[in-house]
């Protein structure tokens, strides 16, 4: 009777599994954006990304494993199949849009902001540090400021304390722990930027299945109201929400 | 790693550093010098190996054969490699899943090339898309190793023509004259005198591969920068140990592991020359003659 | 868009000349080649100006090193093995995080204000560095030739009376440098690659002025494919490098131009790589 039960439980894995029985899906993602995605203290990716993902996985009953990458090849890597899925804080954009496919997304189109100093920094005219490659980056070239380009988000933060830089320019909940912790040292500057089109998991253009699959997790996850709660546990309670 | 370690942040002082260095990052990162031990002693080799094919190709009597072995070592040392790892190891990859797609699914009517993107059929993914981490992680290694060892290759290749040029003329011609064929005056003359005159240059480029491991981490590789960079990056409380921009301090520990790599390679070439030098008709070989014959 | 207006708005970007936003979308070859070839301008400026103020250093350097005193040879030594031991990549860090905490109002010396704001940027600390670097590779390679300056040449110096500075001038340093030329070229070649390091890693780029590897990556980043602006850059470079060879050659012609044809050393190439 067990290996009757065994054997039941096998096949049913197999049936709903369909196309990616065998395949496991690679989640592909930089390690380094926290808290979206980062490496902890024991070496495995963790984050709001890794525990959304994870989820996602579970609710399109999906294997998943998760590989980490360097930010530069991140997309070239998703075409030459290195991994399936892009889950980096990717904002969507048209740029992106063009040689992707993004599910739907997970993260409502997030604030970027300015961090410096001192609250009157010249974010219009001074000089701005941003992330190489990054949509922040593009706006910062052609905000009018001199924008100062680092190859890690932590370097940015690095180039305003050691006064390279009037401000740093990236997303804004990335600076929100950074401000908050640094006991007065750094503080927004001017309004918050909206940039992107939220966040989206970024796919091959033929993956159309797997998109599909995403996009439904996610649907159920923005209905039942987990989605929100996740974001709440990561971000804080300000954060924006669907 | 140890039962105190549970909640870091009760932890302060010694404990805390004690803790912090144990983490599971930290071993990873100590790992991570082995990783670069390990590419070396596999890298020597292989690179040794399409040194001595290039060196070979470029001698040929066969016009092709030759410009091919002139045109690698031309073409490879004339590009910085940061350039070459950026693009080739997806080249490489993309390549091997080219070549067994043709293998396992001759059927396959999709375009393999479909814009930006590079799709074979998923019999012909190396390594295979269920296959665990650690697979994919080895397949990488793997990648770099023939990456290292093409660009280091080329560099050995011409050490190894120029040390192949430097053996006496008439040695080989000896050879022929006792009616030993090209094949195996190469073989049983040339090849063994030629490793005096090669030395030199190959320690050269052995220090230069230990000081271009830090690159590693362009082909993908968790090395041991990416760990200094990944740990040194100022940690907000979003990790179990937060502290501020600590970099400094790893690249420090690094450049004290390069400068120990360094200096032990230097002894033990030191002494390979000596011995190599022995009962040699060089320089070095005469010198030694002499100060045996005076003591 | 023609490539010659192209040429005209991007061909000297790399100094801050020309259009200042960089293409954003529609990206042409053409774009690739002016772009990329702008930025060749700063490995071209890296090279050269490291190429010629390290080789003074590093005759100074190889000297010290081939002295008798202790005081001269062990600082010169340590030196070179600092800056030999270590990848290059290394340097540039470290070399950052020292520049970055000099004040920033500058350091005050005998009431005047000494600026070092400027010592952060990559045109003037990267410079520093990748000078020092092949002062240290560049006297190895002279105080190896140093060495095997034939004992004879410098008895019939003596014997002509030449000692002292003349001697030096006129006998030591001509044979030091014909010695150790072909290696001396090999380093050259190396410096150049080595500085596509610069914005790589260390040292920001500034309004995105950058060199050849930092347009390319750019281009890697905006299109998405790696296949095309790596290959401009490498394409670059091998031209440098046959330019550098040439060169090199012309001054080693003319460093043995006093021997016989056949007796003179061929330039054999032999760069070496990262560092």
């Amino acid at each position: 009777m067990k290996n009757l039960l065994i054997a039941t439980t096998a096949t049913l894995a197999l049936v709903s599994g369909a196309a990616f029985a065998q395949q496991t899906v690679r989640m592909g993602t930089e390690g380094a954006y926290p808290p979206y995605n980062f490496i902890n203290d024991q070496g495995e990716v963790d984050g709001f990304e890794r525990e959304l993902g994870d989820e996602l996985c579970k609710r399109a009953e999906l294997t998943c494993t998760w590989v980490t990458t360097d930010w530069d090849s991140i997309i070239p890597n998703l075409q030459s199949g290195n991994y399936d899925t892009i889950i980096a804080g990717m904002s969507i954009t048209d740029e992106r849009e063009e040689v992707l496919d993004f599910t739907q997304n997970y993260f409502p189109p997030a604030a970027s902001a300015y961090a410096g100093l001192s609250a009157d920094a010249d974010i219009t005219g001074g000089v701005v540090a941003a992330q190489v490659g990054t949509i922040q980056a593009g706006h910062v070239a052609e905000s009018g400021a001199t924008l100062l380009e680092y190859a890690t988000p932590d370097e940015t933060v690095a180039a305003v304390r050691n006064g390279e830089a009037d401000a740093v320019f990236a997303d804004k909940d990335f600076l929100a722990p950074i401000v908050s912790e640094s006991g007065g040292e750094f503080t927004f500057v001017g309004e918050d930027v909206p940039l992107g089109g939220g966040i989206g998991i970024g796919l091959r253009d033929s993956d159309d299945e797997l998109r599909g699959k995403f996009d439904a997790a996610i649907q159920s996850m923005k209905d039942d109201g987990t989605l929100n709660t996740m974001i709440t546990k990561w971000f804080g309670a300000e954060a924006k929400t669907f | 790693m140890f039962a105190s370690c549970a909640d870091p942040s009760l932890l302060s002082g010694l404990d805390w550093l004690a803790c912090y260095l144990t983490s599971g990052k930290h071993l990873d990162f100590y790992r991570s010098f082995g990783t670069v031990l390990i590419l070396l002693a596999v890298t020597a080799p292989v690179a040794l190996a399409f040194g001595f094919a290039g060196a070979l190709a470029a001698r040929s009597q066969l016009g092709l054969v030759s410009i091919l072995g002139r045109g690698y070592m031309a073409m490879v040392r004339g590009v910085p490699d940061i350039v070459f790892f950026l693009f080739f190891v997806i080249a490489l990859d993309q390549g091997i899943e080219w070549l067994t797609h043709q293998v396992r699914c001759p059927d396959w009517t999709e375009p393999i090339r479909n814009g930006l993107e590079f799709r074979v059929c998923p019999q012909a993914k190396v390594p295979p898309g269920a296959a665990p981490q650690s697979v994919h992680s080895l397949y990488g290694f793997g990648l770099a190793v023939v990456t290292f060892a093409i660009v280091f290759g080329a560099f050995a290749a011409n050490v190894l023509l120029g040390a192949m040029n430097a053996v006496p003329r008439a040695q080989i011609e000896t050879a022929l004259a006792y009616g030993m064929s090209e094949r195996q005056a190469t073989r049983r003359v040339l090849i063994p005198q030629m490793w005096i005159y090669a030395l030199p240059g190959l320690s050269n480029l052995w220090l230069i591969l230990i000081k271009a491991t830090p690159l590693l981490f362009l082909l993908g590789v968790r090395d041991v920068v990416y760990w200094a960079r990944e740990l040194g990056g100022s940690k907000t409380s979003a990790y179990e140990y937060p502290h501020p921009d600590w970099r400094l301090y790893y690249f420090l520990g690094l450049l004290v592991f390069y400068l120990l790599m360094t200096r032990i390679s230097e002894l033990v070439l030191a002494r390979i020359s000596a011995r190599l030098s022995r009962g040699q008709a060089t320089m070095a070989g005469e010198a030694m003659r002499k100060a045996g014959a005076t003591a | 868009m023609s490539c010659w207006e192209t040429l005209a708005d991007y061909g000297l970007r790399s100094l801050g000349v020309g259009e200042r936003l960089l293409p954003r979308s529609d990206f042409t070859l053409c774009q690739q080649v002016v772009l990329i070839g702008s930025g060749l301008i700063w490995n071209i400026y890296f090279g050269a100006l490291a190429l010629t103020s390290g080789f003074v250093l590093a005759t100074g350097l190889a000297l010290a090193k081939a002295a008798r005193s202790r005081w001269l040879r062990k600082p010169a030594e340590w030196f070179i093995f600092l800056f030999r031991g270590s990848p290059l990549f290394i340097q540039f860090f470290l070399a950052y995080e020292a520049l970055v905490m000099l004040p920033r109002q500058g350091i005050d010396v005998f009431g005047i204000t000494v600026e070092t704001a400027w010592l952060t940027r990559a045109w003037a600390g990267a410079l520093i560095v990748l000078f020092l670097n092949t002062a240290a590779y560049s006297a190895e390679i002279f105080y190896g030739a140093l060495k095997s300056v034939p004992k004879g040449d410098l008895e019939a110096a003596e014997a002509y009376g030449i000692t002292g500075w003349a001697r030096f001038r006129r006998i030591l340093w001509p044979t030091m440098l014909r010695l150790g030329w072909p290696a001396y070229t090999n380093e050259a070649i190396f410096l150049f690659h080595a500085t596509t390091l610069v914005f790589f890693s260390g040292f920001p780029a500034f309004q995105q002025r950058g060199d050849a590897l930092y347009y390319a990556n750019y281009f890697a980043d905006k299109t998405f494919n790696p296949f095309v602006p790596y290959p401009i850059v490498a394409g670059y470079f091998i031209l440098l490098t046959l330019g550098l060879t040439l060169l090199f050659g012309v001054a080693n012609r003319r460093l043995n131009r006093h021997l016989a044809p056949n007796q003179r050393p061929r330039l054999k190439l032999r760069p070496q790589i990262i560092r």
